[in-house]
C-alpha cells in the first residue's frame, strides 16, 4: 500500500484542472485551457501506467494471487457506531485496468479535441468538463465502497449531461442531454434502492466486505425472502437496473443514440469507451456477491444483455446517421460483455466469462473510441452525419480510412486484431454455459460485421457525393490519436489478459479455441461479404431488400418505436393523466376546501354581524330572551 | 457572556428602531445600515457555532428567569445542536436577503428594512425559546412582519395571499395555545405545579394517558404541519411565495418553514412520545403523499416561482418523513436537510428574483437561451439546481440520502415502503428542475427582450457566493455540521426510548429521565 500513495494524484490533479479551467479559462487564450487540461491528463495517464506496472509486476501479487489494495480509506460520513462511509482508493486488477483505459482514451480525446473543437466558443468550458468527467470516472472505478461508487456515478452522469448539452443553443442537443440525465437517473433509482437494501441486509457498504467470498455479507445475506426471491437478489437486480441505465441496456438504452448530439470526441470518450461500460464494471466489482448469493440476478444480466445485443445490432443495420450506427453498435457490444459476465462462474478457469468480459471491455474501448474519432474526422471534413451523403472518402482521407478499417476489422473479430481475441474468449465462455445464448451471440457476431462494413463501404468506397468543398484530411493533432488508437486496437488482443485479470485474482492461461474461432470468423466474413455485395458491388439492391422486409425494416429503422412508447408514457400518462389532474385537484379541491372554510366563516359572520347593532333596546331584548330561555331550560331539566 | 442569546435576539430588535428615524430619502444609508445590523447576529451566531460544545447533550448558553410567576412561566433560553444550526442559518440568510432586495424594493424602504430586522430577531427567538409561552410569543411575533411584507411589497394578488397566510398559520397557532394551556393543567398533578417550562413538562407529559396525549399532540402538531406545510395544508404556500417579494420568499422558504419542522422535533416528539408513535403512520403517509404530490405539481407549473414553491412541499415532506422515522440517521438527515433546503431553495428564490428584476415576469415561457447573455448567472443557477436535485458532492444529496437510509431501517415506520415511494421524488426533481432550466436558460434566444439582459452585478454575485460555499461545503464535508447535532439527536432518541420504557407504569419516575443529565 505504501507503494501506491501517489495514486491519489491521478484523479485529484484532474479535479484541479477542472476548477482552474472552469474558473479562469476565459481569462486566457482558449488554447491555454486545452493545453493545461491535456497536460494534466497526460500526467494522470503516465502515473496510471506506472501504477499498472507496479501493481501487475511488482507489488500486486501475494502468493500468486492479485490482492485488493485499499490505498486510502478516510472516514467521510459517520452514521452511528456500526455504519460509516469511507472514501478512498481501491486497487485491484480491474480498477487498475480501467484506470489505464480511462486515462488513455481520455488523453487521446483531449489531444484530438484540440484540433476538433478549434474555434468553438465554449472551448475552455468544454475542456473543463472533460477534466471533470475524467476525474469522476476515475473516482468511480477507484471507489472503496458502493456508496462512493454511487456518488461518482452521479457525477459522471452530470458531466455527461453537461457535455452532451455542449451546444446549448441547439434544442435537440439540450433535449438529448436532459433525456440522458433523466433516463439514467431513473435507472439510478434502482441503484439507490439496491444500495439501501444491500446495506440493510449485508450491513456494510464496503467492497472488501461485500465481495469477500467468506465474508458475512455473502454468507448471511440470503436469508430474508420477498416475493420468492431473497432480499439480496432483489438488491442485486435493482443495482443491475442502475447498471442497465448507465450501460444503455434495453429498455433503458434510449438515451444513448440521442446522446450523439454532443461533440464527437465526447461520444468517443463517454458514450463509447468509458462511462457506458460503468455498468459492466460495477457488476464485475460486485461479482462474488452475484455469483454466490444470487444466480438469478446473473441470469437476468445475461439474458438482458443477450437480447440487447441482438436488438441493437438489428437497429444498427438500418440507421443512416454514422454516429447512431456506432451508438447502437456500442449498445450491442456492451450487451456482449453483460452476457459473458452473466454466464461466468467464480474461479480462474470457471471465471472465464468474467475475464473475457473485462477483456472485451478493454479492447472495445480502443476500437470503439477509434471508430468515433474516425467518424469525427469525417464529420469535421464534410459537416454531415448522414452516411448516404458520404462516399469515396478513402481518396480524400487516406489515414482516416486505414485507421477506420482497422477498427472495423477489430470489431468484426477478424484475426489477429484485438476484437478477435476477446470475442473468442467470450463466446467460448458462453458456449460452455448456455447454448441458446451462444446461438444469439453467434448471430450477432455476423450482424456486427455486416453493419460495420455497410458503414465502411458506403462511406469510403463508391462514387463521390456532392460535397460543398473538397473533403480534406484532418489536422495532424487529430490523426496522431487515430494512429495511436489503431495500433492499440490492432495489438491489444495480444496481451495475455488472463494472466492479469480473473474473477478471484488467480492468473491462468487461455488459448484460442479453434472449434469456436473458425465458425465465428466464418460468420464475420460472411457478414462482410454480404455488406460488400450490397453496398460496394451493389450487385444486390439494398432498396429491394428493404422493401421485401417491409414492416420489419421500418420498425427497425424507427428503433422499434421504443422512444415513442417512452414519450407516450411520460407526456401522455405522467404529464397529462397524472400531473395535470393533480394540479387541478390541488387548486380546485384542496385549496377550495380551505378557502371554503374561510368563506363559510365569513358568510356566517356576515349574517350574524347585525346582532352587533349598537342598539340598547335590541341588546336588552336579546338578554331577556336569553334569560327566559335559560330559565325554561333549567325548569325542563329539573322536571325531567 | 451569560446572556449571549438575549443579546442575539434583542440587539437587532433595538437596532432596528433607529431605522424609523432615518430620512426617507437616504435610501442607501437605510439599506447599508440594515445590512450592517444584520451582520451582528450573524457574527454572534458564528461565535456560538464555535463556542458550542457538541459533546454536551444539555441545553447550552441557558438563561432562565421567572417571568410570570402565577403560571410558572420563565424567560428561558437555551440551545442544543439543532437550534444552534437553525439560528446560524437564519442569521446567515438575512444579510443575503437584504442584498437581494437592494434594488427590487422601491417603496417604503424604511418600513421594509425595519420589518426584516424584526423578523431576524423573532426567528432567533423561536429557535432558542425553551418555555412554551415564550416560544408561542415569538412564534406569533413572526407572523406580523411577514404578513406586512407580503401584503405591502408583494405582487398583484398580495392581499389575498397575505390574508391566506395569516389565517392559516393563525388558526394553527391558536390551537397550539389551547394545547399549551391544557398541557399545563394535565401535568399539574404530576409536577405539583402549573408550568410552561419545556424541560419540566417533558419529564411528566410522556406519562399522560394515551388519548390525552393524542389530543394534545394534534393541537401542537397541526400548527407545525401547517407551517411546514404538509399536504393537505400546503395551499397557502404557493400563493404566499408567488406574491411575496424576493426577500420575503427567501426568508419564508429558508427559515419560516423550518419553524414547523423544528417544532416537531423540539415539542411534538419529546412531549408526546406515545402519541407520536401512534400517529406516525398517518403523518408519514401524508409526508410521502406530499413528497410525490409536490413533485408532480412542480412538473406542470408555468411560473418559476410556483414551481420552486411546490418543490418545497416535496422537499419538506422528506424532512417530516425523516423526523417520523425516528432513527438517529434519519433525524440527522432531517436536520441537515432543513439547512440544505434553506440554502438551495433560498438561493432558487433569489435566482427567480434576479430574473424577475430584469424581465418583470416569472413565466417560464417568457425566457429561453438566457445562458448566452448571463454566463456567470447560469453557473450559479446550475450549481443551485443540482444541489436541489440532490447531486452527490453537493448538500442536497447528503440530507436526502440520510433520510432515505434512516427511514429504510426505521422500526417506527415499520416498513420501508415509505422510503421506497419517496425515492421517486428524486427522479421527479430532476425532471421538473432540468426541464425548467432547459426552458429558461438553454436553447436559442427567441425573445427580443432577452437579448440584452445584463449579467449579475457584483452585489448580486456576492449575495450568491456564500450560499454556494455552503452548498459545496456540506456536500463535501457534512461532518462539520452533522457532528454538531449528533449528541442532541442521540439525546432525543434516548429520552424517547426511556419514555417508552416507562410509559404506562403509573406515575412518572423522574429519576430515569433526569439521570440522563
Amino acid at each position: 500500500m505504501e507503494n501506491f500513495l501517489y495514486t491519489l494524484i491521478i484523479p485529484v490533479i484532474l479535479f484541479f484542472s477542472f476548477i482552474f479551467t472552469g474558473l479562469s479559462g476565459n481569462k486566457f487564450k482558449p488554447a491555454v485551457s486545452g493545453i493545461i487540461c491535456t497536460a494534466t491528463v497526460f500526467i494522470s495517464a503516465a502515473l496510471s501506467y506506472w501504477t499498472a506496472y507496479q501493481y501487475f509486476f511488482l507489488h500486486g501479487k501475494v502468493n500468486g494471487v492479485y490482492q485488493i489494495i485499499n490505498v486510502y480509506k478516510i472516514e467521510w460520513l459517520k452514521f452511528n457506531e456500526t455504519l460509516s462511509i469511507d472514501i478512498g482508493i481501491l486497487l485491484d486488477p480491474i480498477s487498475v485496468m480501467m484506470m489505464v483505459v480511462i486515462t488513455t482514451v481520455s488523453l487521446m480525446v483531449h489531444i484530438y479535441s484540440i484540433g476538433y473543437m478549434k474555434g468553438d466558443s465554449g472551448y475552455s468550458r468544454y475542456f473543463a468538463f472533460l477534466s471533470l468527467f475524467t476525474f469522476a470516472m476515475l473516482g468511480l472505478v477507484l471507489s472503496v465502497n458502493i456508496f462512493m461508487t454511487y456518488m461518482f456515478w452521479e457525477l459522471v452522469g452530470i458531466s455527461s449531461y453537461l457535455l452532451i448539452g455542449h451546444y446549448y443553443n441547439k434544442p435537440s442537443a439540450v433535449s438529448a442531454s436532459k433525456k440522458a440525465f433523466i433516463v439514467t437517473r431513473f435507472a439510478d433509482l434502482g441503484f439507490l434502492i439496491g444500495i439501501l437494501l444491500l446495506s440493510a441486509f449485508a450491513g456494510t457498504f464496503d467492497f472488501n466486505e461485500l465481495t469477500n467470498p467468506n465474508g458475512n455479507a455473502i454468507l448471511q445475506s440470503a436469508s430474508t425472502t420477498f416475493m420468492g426471491l431473497s432480499a439480496i437478489s432483489w438488491a442485486l437486480i435493482l443495482i443491475f437496473i442502475g447498471c442497465a441505465g448507465k450501460s444503455a441496456m434495453f429498455p433503458l438504452h434510449i438515451w444513448l443514440p440521442d446522446a450523439m448530439e454532443g461533440p464527437t470526441p465526447v461520444s468517443a470518450l463517454i458514450h463509447a469507451a468509458t462511462m457506458v461500460v460503468a455498468g459492466v464494471y460495477l457488476i464485475a466489482r460486485l461479482f462474488p456477491l452475484y455469483v454466490f448469493t444470487s444466480p438469478v440476478a446473473l441470469e437476468v444480466v445475461a439474458h438482458v444483455g443477450a437480447f440487447t445485443s441482438l436488438f441493437a445490432a438489428i437497429i444498427a443495420c438500418t440507421q443512416t446517421d454514422i454516429k447512431r450506427v456506432l451508438a447502437f453498435s456500442t449498445i450491442s457490444q456492451i450487451g456482449y460483455m453483460m452476457v459473458s459476465l452473466g454466464v461466468s462462474g467464480y474461479g480462474a478457469e470457471e471465471g472465464l466469462g468474467y475475464m473475457a468480459s473485462m477483456f472485451h471491455l478493454f479492447t472495445h474501448a480502443f476500437f470503439k473510441a477509434l471508430l468515433f474519432l474516425g467518424a469525427g474526422s469525417i464529420i469535421h471534413a464534410i459537416h454531415t452525419n448522414e452516411i448516404y451523403s458520404m462516399g469515396n472518402l478513402r481518396k480524400y482521407m487516406p489515414l482516416t480510412h486505414i485507421t477506420f478499417l482497422t477498427a472495423c476489422l477489430a470489431i468484426a473479430g477478424i484475426p489477429p486484431l484485438s476484437g478477435f481475441f476477446s470475442k473468442d474468449e467470450m463466446l467460448v465462455a458462453v458456449m460452455e454455459k448456455n447454448i441458446f445464448l451462444f446461438a444469439v451471440q453467434y448471430v450477432v457476431a455476423g450482424i456486427t460485421a455486416f453493419y460495420m462494413f455497410r458503414l465502411y463501404f458506403t462511406v469510403f468506397w463508391n462514387k463521390d457525393k456532392k460535397y460543398e468543398h473538397v473533403p480534406h484530411e484532418s489536422p495532424n493533432v487529430m490523426l496522431i490519436t487515430l494512429i495511436f488508437l489503431a495500433v492499440c486496437s490492432a495489438l491489444a488482443g495480444l496481451i495475455p489478459f488472463s494472466q492479469f485479470v480473473s474473477s478471484n485474482g488467480v492468473p491462468f492461461s487461455t488459448h484460442i479455441h479453434m472449434n469456436i474461432a473458425i465458425p465465428v470468423v466464418g460468420i464475420a466474413l460472411a457478414g462482410i461479404l454480404l455488406a460488400y455485395a450490397l453496398y460496394k458491388k451493389e450487385s444486390l439492391s439494398p432498396e429491394k431488400i428493404k422493401n421485401s422486409l417491409g414492416v420489419f425494416y421500418r420498425s427497425a429503422y424507427r428503433k422499434f418505436y421504443i422512444d415513442e412508447i417512452y414519450i407516450f408514457v411520460t407526456k401522455k400518462i405522467i404529464f397529462n393523466l397524472i400531473s395535470v389532474p393533480v394540479a387541478w385537484f390541488d387548486r380546485h379541491v384542496v385549496d377550495n376546501t380551505m378557502n371554503g372554510i374561510a368563506y363559510t366563516t365569513n358568510f356566517v359572520s356576515e349574517k350574524i354581524k347585525y346582532m352587533q347593532s349598537g342598539q340598547l333596546q335590541q341588546y336588552a331584548f336579546i338578554m331577556v330572551a336569553g334569560m327566559i330561555l335559560i330559565f325554561l331550560l333549567t325548569l325542563y331539566l329539573i322536571i325531567v | 457572556m451569560n446572556n449571549i442569546l438575549s443579546i442575539l435576539i434583542f440587539l437587532p430588535l433595538l437596532l432596528s428602531i433607529p431605522i424609523l428615524f432615518f430620512r426617507k430619502e437616504s435610501e442607501t444609508l437605510i439599506k447599508s445600515y440594515a445590512f450592517i445590523v444584520s451582520l451582528i447576529p450573524l457574527s454572534i451566531a458564528a461565535y456560538l457555532f464555535f463556542a458550542f460544545n457538541p459533546a454536551n447533550p444539555e441545553y447550552q448558553f441557558v438563561e432562565k428567569f421567572q417571568w410570570i410567576s402565577i403560571s410558572n412561566t420563565f424567560y428561558f433560553l437555551g440551545i442544543d445542536g439543532i437550534s444552534m444550526l437553525l439560528i446560524l442559518m437564519s442569521a446567515f440568510i438575512f444579510p443575503l436577503s437584504i442584498l437581494a432586495s437592494w434594488t427590487s424594493i422601491k417603496k417604503n424602504i424604511k418600513q421594509f428594512y425595519f420589518l426584516i430586522l424584526l423578523l431576524d430577531a423573532g426567528l432567533i427567538g423561536v429557535f432558542s425559546s425553551l418555555d412554551l409561552i415564550l416560544f408561542y410569543i415569538f412564534w406569533e411575533f413572526i407572523l406580523i412582519p411577514m404578513y406586512f411584507m407580503i401584503g405591502f411589497w408583494g405582487a398583484e394578488d398580495r392581499i389575498y395571499a397575505s390574508v391566506k397566510f395569516f389565517l392559516y398559520t393563525m388558526f394553527g397557532s391558536l390551537l397550539m395555545l389551547i394545547g399549551i394551556i391544557w398541557l399545563g393543567f394535565q401535568c399539574q398533578p404530576l409536577l405539583g405545579q402549573f408550568t410552561t417550562d419545556l424541560t419540566l413538562l417533558t419529564r411528566a407529559s410522556y406519562a399522560l394517558d394515551l388519548n390525552i396525549q393524542i389530543y394534545l399532540f394534534i393541537l401542537f402538531t397541526l400548527s407545525f404541519l401547517i407551517k411546514v406545510p404538509l399536504f393537505p395544508f400546503h395551499t397557502w404556500l404557493p400563493d404566499a411565495h408567488v406574491q411575496a417579494p424576493t426577500a420575503g420568499s427567501v426568508i419564508l422558504a429558508a427559515v419560516l418553514l423550518k419553524m414547523g419542522t423544528y417544532g416537531l422535533l423540539r415539542f411534538s416528539l419529546p412531549l408526546f412520545p406515545s402519541a407520536f408513535v401512534e400517529l406516525t403512520p398517518y403523518i408519514a403517509t401524508l409526508a410521502v403523499i406530499g413528497i410525490v404530490y409536490g413533485a408532480l405539481l412542480s412538473i406542470v407549473q408555468k411560473d418559476i416561482k410556483k414551481l420552486v414553491a411546490y418543490s418545497s412541499v416535496s422537499h419538506l415532506g422528506f424532512i417530516v418523513l425523516g423526523t417520523f422515522a425516528l432513527t438517529d440517521v434519519a433525524l440527522q438527515g432531517s436536520i441537515i436537510q432543513m439547512i440544505n433546503h434553506g440554502l438551495s431553495t433560498g438561493a432558487l428564490f433569489m435566482i427567480v428574483g434576479v430574473l424577475y428584476e430584469r424581465r418583470h415576469t416569472k413565466k417560464i415561457a417568457d425566457f429561453g437561451g438566457i445562458m448566452k447573455v448571463m454566463p456567470v448567472f447560469s453557473v450559479i443557477f446550475m450549481i443551485v439546481l443540482f444541489s436541489s436535485v440532490g447531486l452527490p458532492g453537493l448538500n442536497g444529496f447528503v440530507g436526502e440520502f440520510l433520510i432515505l437510509l434512516g427511514s429504510f431501517y426505521s422500526s417506527n415506520l415499520g416498513t420501508n415502503a415509505y422510503s421506497i415511494v419517496s425515492t421517486t421524488a428524486v427522479i421527479l426533481a430532476a425532471v421538473y428542475l432540468l426541464w425548467m432550466f432547459q426552458r429558461v436558460m438553454l436553447g436559442p434566444i427567441e425573445k427580443e427582450e432577452n437579448k440584452n439582459l445584463p449579467d449579475l452585478t457584483k452585489r448580486e454575485l456576492f449575495s450568491f457566493l456564500p450560499i454556494i460555499v455552503f452548498i459545496v461545503w456540506i456536500g463535501v464535508h457534512p461532518n462539520t455540521f452533522l457532528s454538531k447535532t449528533e449528541t442532541s439527536v442521540k439525546k432525543i432518541i434516548e429520552n424517547f426510548n426511556a419514555s417508552q420504557k416507562n410509559f404506562g407504569k403509573g406515575n412518572p419516575e423522574f429519576k430515569d429521565l433526569t439521570n440522563n443529565k
